[in-house]
């Protein structure tokens, strides 16, 4: 009888109402101290790089004259660490654009070998991919310096190039046979049958097939590529072949940093990798769900 | 399209096992100098950038002494300590939080959507940026939090990156706030491929939330949990940007964590033999954890 009544009240539409508003206005605070904490460092950012150059070392919560004057500095290079800025922009892009490329390239051919036309052994491949994706990139860093200039290739950009495509390069295998799990086989047979040779299959059957996971591989290469800093501040020393992380990092040698300046060239410098972040959201997120990822 | 329709219909036509076969096992002479011909750029590209380093990693650092030197150093000790801090905290404090929120992110409602989409952002900036903002935003004298602190509360802050346990803090904190959304948007791609039938089947036994929690969210996520957690704690064992930018392993290399102290002994020192032997210490914990690891994320074993 007891239990029948305690129950009722339980049961009351009151009692809903109130347990309905309490999640939600839990939830509001929740999702506020969640905007806060992602908000806080990249307004910061925001907030220095808009101080004029007296006002930064003020403490501010919003900039007292906001002024984009620390961008023009950056956009014409008006200051000495900048001299070269629009070409180390370039060397980025040149190392972001190669790494993706020389990843996909190498991965889709690794992983069609592998998955498609079931090479002997192929699983060796699989496995030696595995064990470089688990690698701590920042160990091998010491030989590798080494070993680059054994090759010959010291303070030139292919050094970081094929440094950074032998760590992203893995992702790619492993994310591209997960994907070709779902690409029938048939459509490989039917084209053998009629006379096409594996390039041909590879070329003009796996890969258009692939595409979404080729976009999502690719973005995070390049994504990869751009968070990078230890290989290219260790292969890459002089202006003319530096990479604007390599160039960012000098700004804090100096005592007397213009804060305002780095701020503006560090927002300038993570503009692209958001953009095509946000462009290919629900490839990455097709991407993401297909298999483990390096973050 | 022809061809598709045709591959589909004879698919359909002949048995499993021919279709099977028609790859497997029956690569015939031009096939095998192709199927090796793709295999090779990754096979030069393994043995030139990963083995190659790996043996000589293992050249350098091969001498007794070294160890020796390392286990008698305060400084390397300290920076396992902080290393195990840093991996133990920043691991699992971070899953920890990201699994709740991607149950947050999971309602439906339109400002939770609208807070996904903002709360990726620390992922999609570059580590680097990240980083320095993070750097000045704790500066003990004009960095944005002790403002916050002094306009809101009236006190001042410490300075944080003057304290050996704050400043390992600040690391962490750090490296939390740049990974957390990835690790988040994983767990709830993890939640969002339970079928709903399971709740719904729980609801009609009559199962309240925590039971359903208990009964079919965590049996389910269990081990996409412990992959995630183990690969991070390869990453996080192996980070070096959050340390080298928050605090740059200051006050007097008292924050130090392996890898920062590896590269610093090798090119700041000039000792590349004692900044290999730092960093391979790390192996008795490194090669399990890759092993369980390979044998976890092989691809036949289904998703991650």
């Amino acid at each position: 009888m007891s239990a029948t009544t305690s129950g009722r009240q339980i049961g009351s539409p009151r009692f809903y109402r109130l347990q309905r508003w309490g999640v939600e206005a839990l939830c509001l605070m929740l999702g506020a101290m969640l905007l806060f904490w992602t908000v806080a460092p990249i307004y910061n950012m925001w907030e220095i790089a808009l101080d004029s150059h007296d006002d930064i070392f003020a403490g501010a919560l919003w900039p007292a004259h906001p002024s984009l004057d620390s961008f023009r500095v950056v956009v014409t290079q008006d200051f000495w660490y900048l001299a070269h800025f629009w070409h180390q922009f370039g060397n980025s892009f040149i190392v972001g654009l190669s790494t993706t490329f020389l990843t996909l390239g190498i991965g889709s051919l690794a992983s069609f070998t592998v998955g498609r036309m079931r090479l002997k052994n192929g699983w060796m491949l699989t496995n030696a991919a595995l064990m470089t994706y688990v690698i701590p990139a920042s160990f091998l860093a010491i030989p590798f310096y080494r070993i680059m200039q054994i090759y010959g290739l010291a303070n030139h950009l292919s050094s970081v190039i094929l440094a950074l495509s032998t760590f992203a390069t893995p992702y790619a295998i492993f994310i591209f046979s997960q994907y070709s799990k779902s690409i029938p086989m048939e459509l490989d047979e039917s084209a053998r049958i009629d006379g096409a040779n594996p390039f041909q299959i590879y070329w003009k059957i796996y890969l258009p097939l692939m595409a979404p996971a080729l976009v999502a591989v690719g973005t995070y290469a390049l994504l990869l590529a751009w968070n990078e800093y230890l290989y290219n501040f260790l292969m890459l020393s002089t202006p003319q072949s530096m990479t604007v992380a390599v160039a960012l990092a000098q700004f804090l040698n100096s005592d007397e940093s213009p804060w305002n300046f780095m701020m503006a060239t560090a927002i300038l410098y993570a503009l692209p990798p958001i953009i095509l972040y946000y462009g290919f959201r629900r490839y990455m997120a097709a991407g993401l769900t297909m298999g483990g990822v390096k973050g | 399209m022809s061809v598709t329709q045709q591959a589909l219909s004879a698919g359909r036509a002949v048995g499993l096992r021919t279709r099977r076969r028609a790859w497997h096992g029956e690569l015939i002479g031009a096939e095998i100098v192709w199927a090796i011909a793709f295999a090779l750029p990754y096979v030069i590209m393994f043995f030139a950038f990963v083995i190659y380093p790996i043996c000589y990693g293992i050249y350098l650092g091969d001498q007794p002494e070294l160890y020796a030197e390392l286990f008698t150093d305060p400084r390397y000790l300290t920076a396992v300590l902080n290393t195990i801090l840093y991996v133990g905290i920043g691991v699992n404090v971070k899953m920890f939080l990201a699994f709740l929120l991607s149950g947050f992110f999971m309602r439906k409602r339109w400002w939770i959507k609208a807070l996904l989409v903002v709360y990726i952002l620390p992922w999609a900036t570059p580590a680097l940026p990240a980083y320095m903002s993070i750097h000045w935003f704790v500066n003990g004298q004009w960095g944005m939090l002790n403002n916050l602190l002094y306009y809101i509360f009236g006190i001042d802050g410490p300075v944080y990156l003057n304290d050996h346990w704050m400043g390992l803090a600040c690391n962490i904190g750090a490296y939390i706030w740049k990974n957390m959304p990835f690790w988040t948007i994983i767990l709830l791609a993890g939640r969002m491929a339970i079928p709903q039938e399971l709740y719904e089947a729980a609801a009609v036994d009559g199962a309240s939330g925590l039971r359903k929690f208990f009964h079919v969210t965590y049996p389910l996520m269990a081990n996409l949990y412990l992959v995630c957690i183990l690969l991070d704690t390869v990453f996080a064992l192996g980070d070096f940007n959050a340390t080298f930018f928050v605090s740059g392993g200051g006050p007097a290399m008292q924050t130090e964590v392996l890898a920062t102290l590896g590269i610093r002994y090798a090119f700041t020192v000039a000792l590349p033999r004692l900044g290999v032997a730092t960093v391979m210490s790390a192996l008795p914990v490194l090669i399990p954890l890759v092993y369980i690891l390979m044998r976890k994320l092989r691809p036949s074993e289904g998703q991650l």
